[in-house]
């Protein structure tokens, strides 16, 4: 079965060779200078649970907070927007008694963020693009919760695959043109998305570019499975991803040799959203937006990203900073690698060609 | 990090998690003891599988259950999933199961057109979209290929079809079936050849495609007879590797060295699998029989080596470095001799230097490695001692040697297994050599070469400040009118050094040699009547064309010392670290050894025994593997002793003090100034011209500095030199190397999460530690950061490095013991290695000055970055 290709992986492609792009910020830290009530969250949907803090959701309720951190975040200078629904999906919006409303909210999240895209590039005929977010969910494929009895898992491969499905279908019938599977921990629940957006593909009978964000958890290098960045690269490098890189984890020092590591092995776009530094006592982000576009400018001027954004902490603020000091900086060329097979546990095994 | 740890020519696959394969992981997995089973995972990957092939393939199990249960298991343990993992059934349900358990990349094993092309290409896509390599069987719709032609064709088709989707073709791998040869049945009899043919044949067809095969079936039919088994296996791995067989389910721990086979058999085997005589099976068949019920190859040498007369049992014993018995075989070979009428003497220059002559040919031709040979002169020094009473109650003259070699460490320096790695291979092939030790002065040199009429010295050293003064050793036999050659060795010397400094120093031949396995050529060369001239004479050209070359090239063009000041390293010091936790000087009297044990990094370790290689793929090295392996057990034997028995303690002392940067300086609140110096080579563009004391805020900072050191070695070498047991010996002076570079590594990581405490909640494993994945930097004064050795007085008056752990400093400032690191601690995030490099004249004086003493001195502690 042959697949309609995807225009937008063209038009991405076509825009990341002429220069470095930029994605958005965070959201969360967004919604909380709002100063929402319960009642803005709940709206009239009468579920059960308590929603403050059920970022996600204000898609059905406010959508107007969600449209407006996208307006800021294209003002400031981004070409992506990843759209609010880190969290909606079956198991994350299970402790909201949400559940039932998971297709409405990642529908109603892509449109949105769609109908902003549009405008902007209305505006001055520069592509826009929509990236449907796909958070981790709380769960792990990889890890026992049980301490006495690592064989266990909460949840199997097939069961989450569906969860993410069912995600992914709602975010590209919304208008998302890329999946994006993003701070992965779990290398395995990665897999998992990458299965739903194949199935999802095979369906729909046309491509759906997926692109691929790893979260570190310690500073050597790996992430919550252990899988080092090179070993995580090859375990997922079957899904073609239109990009890969890291997000979250720690400020953008902690992660340049990581990155470093990352565009030299990556034979795609390398898309790296840092926090805006590490929390302070009080668990605030407070690096200043020049001093985190400094940091991304170093890795722009060496050659190896080609997407930049923020994640934590960040502000439209953080990106315009960044959009400003990588504007006139060439994109990462992809380096060709040799070829050879590429295996991985948590770390990476290469067989001589 | 983006360097992979593990690649490989040939891949490993341990098979011993394979209930088809091993009888007891099978007896485990029935029994449900899944914690057993996983210790067997471990083990393999511990003893250097790079890939574990798990199967659960057994009539009476829940093969889904079982493979899951076991994959999810494994994956809980970091120390087995960092490998990846073959999924291995016959049946898909099984695979499909696994591969939603396994995180990384794993292979599948296996899938076939057995049941036609759909479902082999749709088995094909699932892979591709689980992310995994295939393990691709010859197997069609009409059966298995069994001919060479079947096997090319199926598989030709197979490549097509899997390219066709999109499969990546790195990512196949063929099983053209290794099946049974030797079985009586003409037809079988070309099953080995067919497929050795076939994977060279789809080399050149199927581009990047790799090849693999379970060896156990072709020796089917000599089930029993393990001797045999392995024979056949070594074999066929050795014609098949280097058509293209990249794979292997082998138990790597069980096959026999090609050379080590023994030949009648070797031969045979080759008959059968080559197919080289009509009558090859037979007559393998026939040869079998007498090794029918010999299952272990221990027990077989066991009773075969010793029942072979006396002079080929010591020729063995030197071989193979067992020493059990020498002591007894000598005697006999000299009792037959002297019945006789045979003096003590013959033995050695009979039977064995004969023995010693087979090993000089083995490591010559490299079919041996350093170890086995320096367990093989172990043997050869007990023989000789045994025979030394008799030879002095007869009078008789010694035997004549090739030649007599005085060697020495020279003045100020203490580091000798280099050293005397190189005695131990030269009197192997048959030199005399007076080892005067370490820390020789110039005139204990000449005098002991004048003394023992020698034909040659061999001077040794490891840290710079020895370069000189094997100058000054030049100068003297110069001055003494000596003539006899000079040769050099030792981790900091080189050609270029031995050709710019010390040949021009002395007329007499001067060789820089390179390494061990080295030494013998260029002894043997100069003692040689007829090739001594030619040797010198090119050793000599190929030193002034260095020296030339030196005249004339563009050195690197060097900043003025304020120009490389200015383009300095900026340290944002808001980034700096707080003030220590604890700061003042803390004191270790006895680290614990088997903590230190853990954090050993092993390459360096293999690196000083010359065998190349990383830790630990060296173990599966195709080369020097088998040395690797035995050489790696007896040092873990020996660490078990050192450990339960306590033969060394670590002593160690860590400090911090308040300081601030002065220019160059680093200035302690307590008046002491430490003058580091800077890189004047000009940089390309943006690259900072680094000095160490750009870590440090000139608004007020710290510093640190440690010296650790392990002691106690002295009686247990004495024990071992008394014993004529070099072997144990070098490698306990290697492990102790190993130790203290081990504690630096420990106290380093103390430093930073608790008594400095910069970097409280910093977990690494033991390879990021190797590769310095942390924050902040402990360079020792000597090294490329910090080349001058005489800052260590210092230091170690700062921390009373001696009164706290009793470690002294010799006049060339080598620590003493000799397994002993000291350095300073920078903890800012942005500080790194580097190394300083050529120096100019203006940078000398200001250094000169900052360190208050004259030019001369300073010149001749940086003599190394001056030119």
């Amino acid at each position: 079965m042959t697949l309609i290709p995807s225009k937008a992986r063209a038009q991405f492609e076509a825009a990341a060779a002429e220069r470095i792009l930029i994605t958005d910020g965070a959201f969360g830290t967004q919604i909380q200078t709002k100063g929402l009530v319960e009642a803005d969250y709940a709206g009239d949907l009468g579920l059960s649970h308590d929603q403050k803090g059920n970022n996600d959701i204000l898609a059905l309720t406010r959508p107007d907070v969600p449209e407006s951190i996208h307006r800021a975040y294209f003002e400031a200078g981004a070409d992506i927007a990843e759209t609010n629904t880190f969290s909606a999906n079956k198991i994350s919006q299970a402790d909201y008694g949400a559940e039932h409303l998971v297709e409405a909210i990642n529908h109603q999240s892509a449109k949105l963020a769609r109908r902003v895209a549009d405008e902007f590039t209305a505006k001055d005929g520069r592509p826009r693009f929509v990236a449907g977010a796909i958070g981790p969910t709380n769960k792990t494929l990889s890890l026992s919760p049980d301490v006495n009895d690592p064989g266990y898992r909460e949840i199997d491969f097939d069961y989450l695959t569906e969860v993410y499905r069912e995600q992914a279908a709602a975010l590209v019938e919304g208008g998302s043109d890329f999946i994006l599977i993003e701070t992965v921990f779990d290398t395995l629940n990665a897999k998992a998305g990458i299965m739903a957006v194949k199935q999802l593909e095979k369906e729909l009978g046309r491509e759906v570019p997926i692109m691929l964000s790893m979260t570190l958890t310690d500073l050597s290098g790996r992430n919550l499975s252990g899988h080092t960045v090179e070993a995580f690269w090859y375990a997922v490098r079957h899904a073609k991803p239109l990009t890969v890189g890291l997000n979250c984890s720690f400020g953008a020092t902690q992660l340049r040799p990581h990155v470093k590591s990352l565009s030299t092995i990556a034979d795609t776009y390398i898309m790296i959203y840092p926090n805006a530094g590490l929390p302070n006592e009080l668990g605030e982000y407070d690096e200043m937006p020049d001093t985190t576009a400094g940091f991304v400018h170093e890795w722009a001027i060496a050659g190896q990203v080609n997407v930049l954004g923020g994640c934590c902490g960040s502000s439209p603020a953080h990106i315009a900073a960044m959009a400003k000091a990588v504007a006139d900086v060439s994109p990462r060329k992809l380096p060709t690698l040799e070829t050879k097979t590429r295996l991985a546990g948590l770390e990476p095994f290469i067989m001589a060609a | 990090m983006t360097d992979s740890n593990s690649s490989a020519r040939f891949v490993n696959i341990g098979e011993r998690t394979n209930v088809t394969g091993s009888a007891r992981f099978k007896k485990l997995v029935m029994a449900g003891d899944y914690p057993a089973a996983v210790e067997v995972a471990r083990q393999q990957v511990e003893n250097g599988a790079q890939v574990i092939d798990v199967n659960m393939d057994e009539g009476l199990l829940d093969a889904v259950e079982a493979m899951t249960t076991f994959l999810k298991l494994i994956a809980a343990e970091p120390d087995i999933a960092r490998v990846p993992v073959m999924i291995d059934s016959s049946k898909w349900e099984v695979i499909e199961a696994g591969l939603k358990c396994v995180s990384g990349k794993p292979i599948v094993n296996s899938i076939s057109m057995k049941e036609g092309e759909e479902p082999f290409l749709q088995h094909a896509r699932k892979c591709m979209d689980y992310g995994a390599a295939v393990v691709v069987m010859a197997f069609d719709e009409t059966g298995q290929a069994d001919t060479k032609q079947r096997k090319v064709e199926i598989c030709k088709r197979a490549y097509d079809l899997l390219t066709g989707i999109g499969f990546p073709a790195e990512d196949i791998i063929f099983d053209p079936n290794v099946f049974a040869v030797a079985t009586g049945i003409e037809e079988h009899d070309r099953y080995a050849l067919d497929f050795i043919e076939a994977v060279t044949e789809l080399r050149e067809l199927c581009p990047h495609a790799h090849y693999s095969g379970g060896l156990s079936n072709l020796s089917f039919s000599f089930r029993g007879n393990e001797t045999v088994r392995r024979a056949m296996h070594s074999v066929f791995l050795y014609h098949a590797i280097p058509v293209g067989l990249d794979m292997a389910i082998v138990n790597a721990g069980q096959l026999d060295v090609y050379d080590q086979i023994e030949p009648k058999l070797r031969e045979a085997c080759e008959d059968v699998i080559l197919m080289r005589r009509p009558d090859a099976t037979e007559r393998l068949i026939e040869l079998a029989e007498s090794y029918k019920g010999v299952s272990v190859e221990a027990e077989k040498q066991a009773a075969e080596w010793r029942s072979y007369p006396v002079e080929k049992r010591l020729e063995h014993a030197l071989v193979k470095g067992i020493d059990a018995h020498i002591v007894d075989d000598t005697e006999e070979m000299r009792a037959a001799t002297s019945e006789r009428g045979g003096r003590p003497i013959e033995v050695i220059e009979g039977p064995l230097m004969d023995g010693m002559n087979v090993v000089g040919d083995l490591f010559g031709s490299g079919k041996m490695f350093l170890p086995q040979v320096v367990k093989s002169a172990r043997v050869m020094k007990k023989a000789v001692a045994h025979l030394i009473p008799f030879i002095e109650a007869e009078k008789e003259a010694g035997a004549k040697a090739k030649g007599r070699i005085i060697m020495a460490t020279v003045k100020g320096d203490v580091h000798d297994i280099g050293k005397n790695i190189v005695g131990v291979v030269l009197q192997c092939n048959g030199y005399e050599v007076i080892d005067l030790g370490v820390m020789v002065p110039w005139s204990t040199i000449l005098e002991a070469a004048n003394e023992n009429d020698a034909d040659i010295i061999g001077l040794s050293g490891l840290i710079t400040p020895s370069l000189d003064e094997m100058v000054t050793v030049s100068e003297e036999m110069q001055r003494a009118g000596m003539t006899i050659p000079l040769l050099i060795g030792g981790a900091t010397t080189s050609k270029v050094h031995t050709a710019l400094r010390i040949d021009p120093a002395y007329e007499g031949p001067v060789i820089h040699v390179l390494d061990a396995s080295r030494a013998v050529g260029v002894a043997s060369q100069l003692l040689s009547d007829t090739q001594r001239d030619g040797f010198v004479g090119s050793t000599a050209d190929e030193y002034e064309k260095v020296r030339e070359a030196r005249a004339n090239k563009g050195q690197s063009a060097l900043l003025p010392l304020e120009e490389a000041r200015e383009n300095g390293f900026v340290a944002d010091m808001a980034l700096k670290a707080p003030a220590p936790a604890q700061p003042g000087v803390h004191v270790f009297d006895d680290w614990d050894l088997a903590d230190l044990e853990e954090t050993f990094d092993w390459t360096p370790f293999f690196r000083a025994w010359e065998l190349a290689g990383t830790y630990p793929a060296i173990l599966d090295d195709e080369i020097v593997g088998e040395s690797a392996r035995s050489l790696f057990a007896d040092a873990k034997a020996m660490l078990d002793k050192i450990v339960s028995e306590k033969w060394l303690t670590a002593r160690g002392v860590a400090g911090f003090w308040p300081c601030r940067r002065e220019g160059d300086d680093v200035l302690l609140d307590d008046g002491t100034r430490l003058p580091f110096l800077r890189q004047q080579v000009k940089k390309s563009r943006d690259r900072a011209n680094f000095c160490l004391s750009d870590f440090i805020d000139p608004a007020g900072d710290w510093i640190g500095g440690f010296a650790v050191s392990i002691h106690g070695i002295e009686p247990h070498i004495e024990r071992f030199r008394a014993n004529h047991d070099d072997y144990s010996d070098i490698l306990l002076k290697a492990l102790a190397d190993r130790f203290a570079e081990a504690f630096a590594e420990r106290l380093h990581q103390h430093v930073r999460t608790n008594l400095w405490g910069y970097a409280e909640g910093e977990q690494l494993t033991n390879e990021a530690l190797i590769k310095e994945q942390y924050r902040g930097i402990r360079p020792a004064p000597g090294y490329p950061a910090c080349p001058d050795h005489s800052l260590k007085p210092t230091l170690f008056g700062l921390l009373d490095v001696e009164g706290n752990t009793g470690s002294t400093l010799t006049e060339s400032y080598a620590m003493l013991p000799t397994a002993a690191v000291s350095g300073f601690y920078f903890a800012h995030p942005d500080s790194q290695y580097f190394g300083v490099a050529r120096i100019g004249r203006d940078q000398l004086e200001d250094y000169a000055a900052r360190r208050g003493v004259e030019i001369a001195v300073a010149e001749r502690w940086l003599r190394p970055n001056l030119d």
